[in-house]
């Protein structure tokens, strides 16, 4: 109790100091920092049930919380971290950077959000593309970086999702696409919502190309990135409590004037309602996928004589039935 | 143009011709009295200067205004305006028939054409049954179905969009609108028969684009095509509903913006004012633009077809290769 309410006034501290704009300025504040950024580095509050944990076997823990099993969001190279083999990965297309087609100007140029974008996730776009070993399979792989303006699809996030699918192609690669995004990048107008059209186009090449594709769907997964290739794939299978949607939840409250079920949109509501194949524990992921994978890649067998189902498997079945 | 005909509901930038109008017939009932007629043709000529001005300096929000006017031509008038037949086809076959989704066979200098589009009421009874153009994910299914009718038969297709968006609703979600619509932005990619869209009034985002991919995209003068209605993008990025005017600038969603970002292939005229003052001039419009799309089209093979159609969409986006 007197841990949780020392590290409260310890983030308010950092909070005030990040609105000032002097937190890590100059090296005066960052000499009076280090009490501060020790503890919020070392120990973290579980968004789920508000325990303390230690970041460092939060972290060892994929981010889930031991407690509640809360999955706290990850960074788009956390995820690959997780998922593909250690030193396998190799990014492509990273040099495609947004422009600002519309000379987009909100309460800040769109140019402005770009860069302060780029700082606060330490990525150039919304999303991470590249080759890499999923164990010892080699897939197409794309992850969002919802850091990133919401994980908002644009011109960049749609070109370089389209030709990571025309490398799937290329290469005869199994496709994976872990999303995260608030939807279309409203900055950049119809060239957003057109990304839809985009993705889903290279998609139909895809599947008459007969190739997998898997798509992750984690929290939290709306609008034209749900309603266009993130729910295209083959297989879907979402973290647990994501929430996946079109709409938003205050959207379709103010529609229909009454409240929404507490689950509505969660990935459990939609695994109820029969939209995706599977909800995945964050440890039991990346199995998961590479099953899949393999399991995809076995269909060109001409002989089927072998040794069958291991016989201590087959007791085992049998002792429950 | 005679406006008297019909009664007419003015917009807001409308008001001053009202006035004017208004004093106009006021004194020409007067000067068929006392027979002073100088009074009135000055009064008219002022009309007719006030009236094209107002028209010629329309904002982004204007045209959006224009394109929801209550009395605005609907896809099912341009329908019967420009076939002489009209079988419309109902169902997705699966439990429900959208009435915000209409779809059936019409006639085109002897070429039966696919046509599928969304459909508001024009009062609250048909509303009930229109969802006031909002498709549920059903209304796409059934429009998918009509897709793959078409391709079977080899039939063009010819879309009308006049939609808000696909509806927001606990139903809708249930029933999975996002793969409704991602399916049919997937399938309509591989159909080997020409596609022509045609935006009539709003081009509501994800909804709009989900009978939109086209091989020609086409807009009448006064419709909007968006990614996000400027309501929503003012309540989101200004956070507040007052700020819609600079929305509607800023989301570039008029058809000469499109034009100008390559999005669309050709803008179809309507009369001073809008569709709504003569319907069946603005579908003789439409009607001689899309011949000249479908014509062209159909100099291509199937493959060509589709392979058109996949380019188009491939190449749309802009950004830096650095
Ligand atoms: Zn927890």
């Amino acid at each position: 109790m007197g841990l949780k309410d020392f590290f409260k006034t310890r983030q308010l501290k950092k909070a005030a100091k990040l609105q000032n704009g002097t937190a890590n300025a100059n090296g005066q504040d960052l000499k009076a920092q280090p009490p501060d950024e020790l503890l919020c580095t070392l120990w973290t509050k579980c968004q789920g049930c508000n325990e303390l944990l230690y970041t460092s076997e939060l972290k060892k823990n994929l981010s889930v919380c031991k407690h509640c099993g809360f999955h706290h969001r990850l960074s788009a190279q956390e995820r690959i971290d997780q998922l593909i083999d250690y030193g396998s990965f190799i990014e492509i297309n990273e040099n495609i950077l947004p422009d600002d087609p519309l000379n987009f100007v909100d309460l800040k140029p769109y140019k402005n959000r770009l860069n302060e974008a780029q700082k606060t996730s330490g990525v150039k776009e919304a999303i991470i593309t590249g080759l890499g070993s999923i164990n010892n399979q080699l897939t197409a792989i794309g992850v969002m970086e919802f850091q990133y303006i919401g994980g908002s699809m644009g011109s960049v996030v749609g070109e370089k999702i389209v030709s990571l699918i025309e490398n799937a192609i290329d290469k005869r690669l199994p496709l994976v696409l872990i999303s995260s995004s608030g939807g279309a990048r409203m900055h950049e107008g119809i060239l957003s919502l057109m990304q839809m059209a985009k993705t889903a186009g290279a998609l139909k090449k895809l599947h008459e190309a007969k190739l997998l594709y898997i798509s992750i769907l984690t929290e939290p997964t709306f609008g034209g990135v749900t309603a266009s290739f993130a729910m295209l794939g083959d297989i879907l299978i979402a973290e647990p409590h994501a929430r996946i949607g079109f709409a938003g939840r205050r959207v379709i409250e103010e529609t229909i004037r009454q409240k929404l079920p507490k689950d509505f949109q969660t990935a459990e509501y939609l695994l109820e309602n029969g939209q995706i194949d599977l909800v995945v524990p964050r440890p039991n992921l990346k199995q998961h996928i590479s099953d899949l994978i393999r399991l995809h890649s076995q269909n060109t067998k001409k002989s089927f004589s072998g040794n069958g189902i291991d016989k201590t498997m087959i007791d085992k079945i049998l002792a429950r039935i | 143009m005679k406006e008297t005909k019909k009664d007419f509901i003015a917009l807001d930038f409308e008001k001053p011709l009202i006035a004017l109008s208004k004093q106009i017939n006021e004194l020409e009932q007067k000067t068929l009295q006392n027979g002073n007629k100088k009074v009135v043709n000055d009064l008219k000529n002022q009309y007719a200067k006030v009236k094209s001005q107002i028209y010629k300096d329309l904002s982004p929000l204007d045209r959006v205004k224009i394109a929801r006017h209550p009395q605005r031509p609907y896809p099912l008038d341009y329908i019967q305006l420009i076939s002489p037949t009209w079988h419309e086809l109902h169902g997705d076959r699966e439990g429900k028939d959208d009435g915000a989704i209409i779809g059936g066979l019409i006639e085109i200098e002897g070429q039966t054409i696919m046509a599928i589009g969304t459909q508001k009421g024009r009062n609250i009874k048909e509303n009930q049954k229109r969802n006031f153009g909002m498709p549920s994910p059903e209304g796409y299914r059934k429009a998918l179905r009509l897709f793959y009718h078409a391709e079977k038969f080899n039939f063009p297709i010819l879309t009308f969009i006049d939609t808000p968006g696909a509806y927001p609703g606990l139903e809708a979600e249930a029933h999975n609108q996002s793969h409704a619509i991602a399916m049919n932005l997937r399938e309509l990619a591989g159909l080997t028969v020409p596609v022509i869209a045609v935006i009539t009034g709003e081009g509501g985002s994800g909804g709009a684009l989900a009978i939109g991919v086209a091989n020609r995209i086409l807009m009448l003068e006064n419709s909007v095509y968006s990614v996000i209605s400027p309501e929503g993008c003012a309540a989101i990025l200004w956070r507040t509903k007052d700020k819609v005017q600079e929305a509607a600038n800023a989301l570039k969603i008029t058809a000469y913006d499109l034009y100008k970002l390559r999005i669309i292939d050709e803008i179809i005229p309507e009369v001073e004012g809008g569709a709504h003052y003569n319907p069946k001039e603005t579908s003789e419009q439409l009607l001689i633009a899309v011949k000249k799309h479908l014509e062209e089209l159909s100099r291509l093979s199937s493959n060509e077809i589709k392979k058109d159609r996949q380019e188009k969409f491939r190449n749309i986006g802009i950004f830096v290769n650095a």
